[in-house]
């Protein structure tokens, strides 16, 4: 391999390894303020290009992703107070079993709306065929737009839960519920400030990517199954975790296609996810006695 | 009458993190003797009961049953030893009847498999029909046949804490570890239960109970061992622990329930 | 042993015989075939209540074992042996009666293992692999184990997908028809119809036979113990871990027997047989048929299998499944068939 083409993968790697990240981080805030895991988190990136797409067609780029970002934030409060929120003594599985049967939901209204066809966002800058020239490698500006944009938004979270009284309530909430309920905090407030948070964040990842990888009503699954095992593999819980599994993962599956046929890149991740399962529950990151006091 | 020991636990050590839970506990329970171990809250109790029973191996030490070693085995090869247990809060199938749950505890007293199951063979009915019997019988001894075919998940905490004793008895034990078998109890059930106890010990098995209720503990006990912050502070019949001075400041010493 | 836990089964049976007569009598015996499929795929279903309402484990890639199943009896069966025939092996093979020659419609000679051979690899296949995976992931609960599970079945489904032998996209058809006993074949000719038809119910009646034994037994109440928690199964001396992978195989074993009868019943099978859509079909129908009802479940599979393959919900089938789930999840989680939901309905339509 030339150094040209280990760049090239690892730009490739970066990127999808971005909006992997970007999944996960949305399970993370959601998994932190509830303890569940919405399995229909890939969705979300899906309508933010589809929404963003189809805005685009009657206003300009940057107030059609700010509107896609914002519905798709409304369509995940929406989720939460209707049906989130009636399933407090549900089980373990009832919740997987929910948030699956939303996934699909979601993705067959979005096939009746936009339906098989495959929608691209315009490029934020350029066109599909311009292209930047770094060490010999040559990537689309979208590239990085993405790489940019998610950088942003972990720092952005970063200081938001940490400095803000917002974020810090909402890790309060994700510690000890009780206590934050004594302290005066509006959980519930809280648990669908992160359904929003979770569905905006994953709606600007597909805006993003739109671009590059287009938007089908179709993509979510796999997403969420991809982000799923990101979350994991960075350790439940550890949205800054998530970010590094997410670029592991996307550099893994890039390189992988250099000796694997392309229809087995997704058997490795999912190798990845069985083993880390198997041997380490609590992620890289993570650690083994405080995911081992979970209630899974 | 000297009894042999049944039971014997031997420099059980245990630490969570900086929590040092069971320090160097040592002591013996002689065959069909009731022995209690009391002490006050996070003495260990619980956690030396857990290792008894298998829930988790002990850091150190050993616990043996006669001849065989207990420590390292999982909680349901101790079982198969006839070392059986209930829990604090009682562990029942809730969506199953009583007479459903009964017969669970008598999982070891059978080896029909799957494949039995599945085909209904003979062995396995038979070993139902034998199963249903002693089942029976046990639940006419606790009076509680009538609760039989009950969903245990309606019934009162007192009537399924004698779901999950009627569960035990099922297995036939040879030791009883009993969890704060009192608890949750008003007095008259107190009562009950502690005359239960004696029955069952003088039907040959051996008890070995932790309990907060003094007034049972001091009843029906042959002998106590008495925990604080992990280590063994007395060992002895009721009444020399009962005029034991470390015991006396333990309990009077503020540290209470 | 309790003969009352069989009656529903000859009530079924005579269900189904007044099923057959209608159809006759109505001329709409092509109800037949889906009622045939709908079959089948009960099989997987009830096998998936044992595992996930009974025994409490969450087994979100069902859909896998019944695409091992299939394709292994897909593969093996329509491999032609014609060139091989001279071999030592396969002579001994076809001279105990193992291969099965046959003329194509085409008018060429082929020979082919014989369907019985691939169903009882198929199965000891799916036992095998239930078993490699089962003992590690079932180690793990809740988000865990739901999430190992779709990952294996993915992984069969990217397997089948990518690879030359499998057919890929297209899958594998021209599967021979499956001749169990002298007089009944698995297959989807017209003329045996009916006899399919019965054959499939009879293999689901089996199934239920089989579970209901195992339910009111020694094993299938240690099964149950574990639904609540492992803590008194383990204190009552059950191998908590040994008997979740061995219904586990069970569930995979049901699965997979269920593939290859419809693979020869339609002489085909594809990717989409193994697709997470698939498995979440399965978990769907034992949820809206109550977890642990297998009458329930057998009901809620027949209808809704019925109603999907005669095409009723169109181009949103799979949306009708995913509104099931939500629905049945948030209202129902007993299942609709349980006293607190009969109860729920009945004051809906009231009114509240």
């Amino acid at each position: 391999m030339t150094s040209e083409q280990i760049l090239q993968y690892i730009f490739s790697g970066i990127t999808v390894g971005s909006i992997y990240a970007l999944v996960a981080i949305g399970y993370n805030i959601i998994y932190n303020t509830t303890g569940i895991i919405n399995l229909a988190q890939g969705e979300f990136v899906m309508l933010g290009g589809m929404i963003a797409f189809s805005l685009s067609q009657i206003m300009s780029l940057v107030p059609a992703v700010v509107l896609a970002v914002l519905i798709t934030g409304a369509v995940g409060s929406l989720i939460e107070i209707v049906i989130i929120r009636r399933m407090k003594k549900s089980s373990v599985l009832g919740m997987i079993v929910v948030t699956i049967g939303i996934s699909i939901i979601i993705r067959e209204i979005a096939l009746f709306i936009w339906d098989e066809q495959i929608r691209a966002l315009r490029f934020f800058t350029g066109n599909e065929i311009s292209s930047i020239d770094i060490f010999g490698a040559r990537i689309s500006p979208q590239v990085l737009w993405i790489v940019g944009v998610t950088a942003l938004i972990v720092i952005a979270l970063y200081l938001f839960f940490r400095f803000t009284l917002t974020g810090q309530a909402m890790r309060a909430c994700s510690s000890n519920t009780r206590a934050a309920k004594l302290c005066g905090i509006r959980t519930s407030q809280m648990v669908n400030l992160s359904f929003m948070l979770a569905a905006g964040i994953g709606a600007l990842g597909g805006c993003l990517v739109s671009p590059l990888t287009q938007t089908h009503y179709a993509m979510g699954s796999e997403l969420a199954i991809k982000g799923f095992i990101v979350a994991i593999l960075g350790g439940l819980g550890n949205p800054m975790a998530a970010v590094a599994a997410g670029l592991l993962l996307g550099l893994i599956e890039s390189f992988s296609i250099s000796f694997l046929p392309m229809v087995y890149k997704d058997v490795i991740s999912i190798l990845i996810l069985l083993v880390i399962l198997v041997l380490k529950p609590s992620g890289l990151f993570g650690s083994r006695q405080t995911s081992s006091l979970k209630d899974f | 009458m000297a009894n042999d020991v049944i039971l014997k636990v031997q420099n059980l050590d245990k630490s969570f993190g900086g929590l040092h839970a069971v320090d160097n506990v040592t002591f013996e329970v002689p065959q069909g003797f009731i022995k209690a171990v009391i002490g006050p809250n996070g003495a260990g109790k619980t956690t030396l009961f857990n290792m008894i029973a298998g829930t988790f191996a002990p850091d150190s030490g050993l616990v043996t049953l006669k001849d065989k070693v207990l420590t390292g085995l999982r909680p349901y090869q101790v079982a198969e030893l006839g070392v059986f247990r209930t829990f604090q809060n009682l562990k029942l199938s809730s969506h199953m009847s009583v007479l459903d749950n009964v017969l669970l505890g008598r999982h070891t007293a059978g080896t029909a498999g799957f494949i039995s199951g599945m085909l209904s063979l003979k062995k396995s009915r038979i070993e139902e029909s034998d199963a249903r019997e002693k089942v029976l019988e046990i639940l006419e001894w606790l009076n509680i046949t009538e609760i039989m075919n009950k969903e245990v998940g309606n019934l009162s905490f007192g009537k399924q804490r004698s779901v999950e004793l009627a569960r035990l008895l099922a297995a036939d034990p040879e030791v009883l570890l009993l969890d704060e078998p009192a608890a949750g109890l008003n007095m008259h059930e107190t009562d009950e239960m502690a005359s239960l106890i004696v029955k069952i010990r003088d039907q040959g098995r051996t008890v070995l109970l932790v309990e907060h209720d003094m007034s049972l503990v001091m009843d029906i006990s042959d002998e106590i061992v008495v925990l604080n912050f992990g280590q063994k502070i007395a060992d002895g019949t009721a009444a020399s622990v009962q005029n034991n001075r470390e015991v006396i400041k333990i309990y009077l010493g503020g540290e209470d329930d | 042993m309790k003969l009352k836990r069989y009656y529903p089964i000859v009530l079924l049976a005579g269900v189904l015989v007044l099923i057959q007569l209608l159809t006759l009598i109505t001329g709409t015996a092509y109800y037949l075939t889906q009622l045939t499929m709908a079959a089948y795929y009960v099989v997987v279903a009830v096998g998936l209540s044992m595992v996930m309402g009974y025994a409490g484990q969450i087994s979100l890639g069902q859909a896998g074992f019944f695409a091992i199943g299939g394709y292994t009896t897909a593969v093996l069966t329509t491999i032609d042996l014609t060139k091989q025939i001279n071999r030592p092996f396969f002579a001994f093979l076809d001279n105990i009666g193992l291969l099965v020659h046959k003329v194509t419609l085409y008018g060429d000679a082929i020979v082919h293992l014989t369907p019985w051979i691939s169903f009882i690899l198929a199965l000891i296949l799916a036992g095998i692999i239930a078993y490699a995976i089962g003992v590690p992931v079932l180690r793990l609960k809740g988000h865990y184990l739901g999430m190992a599970t779709m990952g294996f079945g993915i992984i069969i489904y990217r397997i089948v997908l990518g690879t030359h032998i499998f057919g890929e996209a297209d899958g594998i058809s021209n599967v021979p028809a499956f001749p169990i006993l002298p007089g009944i074949t698995i297959g989807g000719d017209f003329s045996i119809r009916v006899i399919n038809y019965y054959a499939a119910w009879f293999f689901v009646i089996l199934a239920m036979v089989l579970l209901l034994n195992l339910i009111n037994s020694r094993t299938g109440r240690a099964l149950r113990s574990l639904h609540s928690g492992e803590d008194a199964a383990d204190a009552m001396g059950v191998n908590t871990a040994q008997y979740k992978v061995k219904v586990f195989v069970i569930g995979a074993v049901f699965a997979a027997a269920a593939g290859v009868f419809i693979t020869h019943y339609n002489g085909g099978i594809g990717p989409s047989e193994s697709s997470v859509t698939k498995s979440v079909r399965y978990v769907a129908i034992v949820a809206v048929g109550g977890m642990a009802n297998l009458w329930g479940v057998l009901i809620m599979g027949l209808v809704l299998n019925f109603l999907s393959l005669r095409g009723l919900f169109g181009v949103y089938d799979d949306a009708v499944f995913g509104i099931i789930l939500v629905v049945i999840m948030m209202f129902f989680p007993d299942g609709l068939f349980q006293p607190s939901s009969l109860n729920r309905i009945k004051r809906i339509l009231r009114g509240k």
